[in-house]
């Protein structure tokens, strides 16, 4: 797929992705608005300028893999997929549905470019790293990515997995962090405080990078950055805003696992078309 | 009686399969010297990967290995492998299908002297219960090397039981080739047949030499095939024989017991009484000590087949 970086189009992109999502999870009734929001820039600025893969083959041997370990940010990368051209885009409205090929969470049987199944947080990592090193035993020049949640790393098969990552020179793999601060339960300092996020991993062994991640221009520069750094991983810690673009689900912990209502759609809908 | 080891039995094999095959990895969680998989590492160091004290992570990683074409063999303790990472193998693994070869060691009581912490006597039913997942539970170190081999060469997650104790060696000089869904008839006898799987399956074979010497002639069956079951070997010795004694070295919960009341309840009723371990955790012992202890010796197993024969006619005219 040719790549482009041209922030003016991604950012249109951006705002039509965050459309997508709010239509598909309305249409859905249920799933996870705040999360999914949060992500956006990060997965346009893989999927658009940066991935090398290919939407026609989806099982190319040497592409480079996606693992949304932080699963339930799925409406995001399904209606990412649609836009890259991996399935039909009339179909992210079957999203939950019975018999729909987009499961609640990511799923590797039914959705062409998907690579695993994810969304029992905490398990992304250690796959990664599996695809990673099999990358490396077959001498390709693949490299593995993972976006992590900041709530999912309280799981500990994470910090299992940051050690193996670490222990095996994984340096074909990018974990990216997405810090929006919320949990289900409320603020993740409240619930069970997980700082200081940057110290804890490169203790671990990784090399870290911080940025805003809903600004291209940083994201691409530390997905370059982390290409350069070899003999260990990299994480790259991304500062988010979760309901990010629309103002009344920005930063509110009850919009984590719920769906717009109708109301709320066409304000938001009605608000990202003025911004 | 010769014995011998399914743990050295799976080293060798995976060497084999390591010289014929470069996708296959093998990964272990410190247990590499007890599981044997240190016969791979030492000849495959680039395609070992020890993953330390972290089983939920060696099942993850195995499960992106497989995701990306590799053919993983993970191993430790059949405690740990099921227990510690039962979530990651049904989300990581079964879920999606992969291939992902989990071969755990130190199956049931006779793990022994470190006690019922870490004897794995539900691992079976673990593992049974997982849609997409296979399960065998080999009967000696020959059909564990016929197993190893198999499932290397077919696709799906895989539980292979293996055991610290040496077994007995069974086939040694018969004609037999493991199949998955497949049960072994090891013995003929129209009195009632006798299930087993693994260790139990020697035991059984002595158990039916006992009986004979009464006049008593037991069918018994290999069942390594625990799922996907052989369904037409169980319903045809309901058929024959009437009555089935089932026995494992695992709780009558959820294990080979369960699996064959399955099959017969729903497609030809007949009595089956179910030896192993009854609803309780295992304890310290040495291993001959636990299996008298808990009534699983080839002595016990006569004892309860003529207990169940004694029932049989009266149950049958009850059936009519």
């Amino acid at each position: 797929m040719s790549l482009t970086r041209n922030i003016k189009y991604l950012r249109k992109l951006a705002k039509e992705i965050r459309k997508d999502v709010l239509v598909m999870l309305n249409e859905a009734g249920s799933g996870h608005t705040g999360g999914s929001l949060s992500v956006v820039e990060l997965l346009i600025a893989l999927f658009f300028g940066k991935l090398r893969h290919d939407p026609k083959n989806p099982q190319w041997k040497e592409r480079d893999r996606f693992v949304l370990s932080k699963g339930h940010a799925a409406p995001t990368l399904y209606a990412i997929l649609a836009h890259c051209g991996y399935f039909p885009r009339k179909e992210l409205f079957s999203l939950r549905k019975l018999g729909t090929r987009l499961q609640g969470h990511p799923d590797c049987k039914f959705t062409p470019g998907i690579e695993v199944p994810t969304g029992s947080l905490g398990q992304g990592l250690s796959m990664a790293n599996g695809m990673a090193l099999a990358a490396r035993l077959d001498g390709l020049s693949s490299r593995v990515y993972v976006l992590l949640g900041d709530g999912e790393v309280q799981e500990g098969q994470v910090w299992e997995a940051a050690m193996t990552a670490a222990h095996y020179k994984i340096d074909n793999l990018c974990a990216i962090l997405d810090n929006n601060r919320l949990q289900i339960d409320g603020w993740v300092s409240d619930v069970m405080n997980i700082d200081p996020l940057t110290d804890k991993w490169r203790a671990f062994g990784w090399a870290t990078i911080e940025i805003d991640g809903h600004n291209f221009e940083e994201i691409f520069n530390a997905l370059d950055e982390a290409e350069k750094i070899k003999g260990k991983p990299t994480i790259i810690i991304a500062r988010t805003i979760k309901g990010k673009g629309v103002s009344f689900f920005e930063n509110q912990a009850k919009y984590h696992g719920v769906a717009p209502t109708k109301e709320e759609l066409e304000r938001a809908l009605k608000e990202l078309e003025i911004a | 009686m010769e014995k011998a080891s399914l743990r050295e039995a799976y080293g060798r094999t995976l060497i084999e399969l390591g010289r014929e095959n470069k996708d296959i990895v093998v990964l272990d969680a410190d247990l590499s010297g007890s599981t044997k998989t240190k016969m791979f590492a030492r000849e495959f160091p680039e395609r070992f990967f020890n993953m330390g004290i972290a089983e939920q992570d060696m099942i993850g990683t195995a499960a992106g290995l497989a995701a990306a074409g590799k053919i993983p063999f993970a191993s430790t303790f059949a405690i740990f492998a099921t227990g510690r990472a039962w979530e990651q193998i049904r989300q990581s693994v079964a879920y999606a299908g992969l291939n992902v070869k989990i071969v755990a060691s130190h199956g049931g009581i006779t793990v022994g002297d470190d006690g019922g912490s870490h004897q794995a006597i539900e691992d079976v039913g673990l593992m049974r219960i997982l849609p997409n997942m296979t399960v065998i539970v080999p009967a000696d170190a020959i059909e564990m090397a016929q197993v190893i081999r198999t499932i290397a060469y077919s696709h799906g997650p895989v539980y292979v039981r293996g055991s610290r104790i040496d077994f007995p060696v069974i086939y040694k000089d018969k004609n037999y080739q493991f199949q998955i869904g497949k049960g072994d008839i090891l013995r003929e006898g129209n009195d009632l047949t006798i299930v087993a799987m693994g260790l139990m399956v020697h035991f059984a074979l002595e158990a039916a030499s006992i009986l004979s010497l009464e006049g008593i002639e037991a069918r018994v069956i290999n069942m390594s095939s625990v799922k996907p079951i052989d369904k037409e070997l169980i319903i045809d010795s309901a058929r024959k024989t009437g009555v089935i004694l089932t026995v494992e070295e695992h709780l009558t919960i959820g294990g080979l017991g369960s699996a064959v009341c399955e099959v017969v309840a729903e497609d030809y009723p007949v009595l089956v009484r179910r030896m192993g371990i009854k609803d309780r955790f295992g304890i310290s012992g040495k291993p001959d000590k636990l299996l008298s202890y808990f009534h699983l010796t080839p002595k016990d197993i006569a004892e309860e087949a003529k207990q169940v024969l004694n029932g049989k006619p009266r149950l049958l005219r009850a059936i009519g």
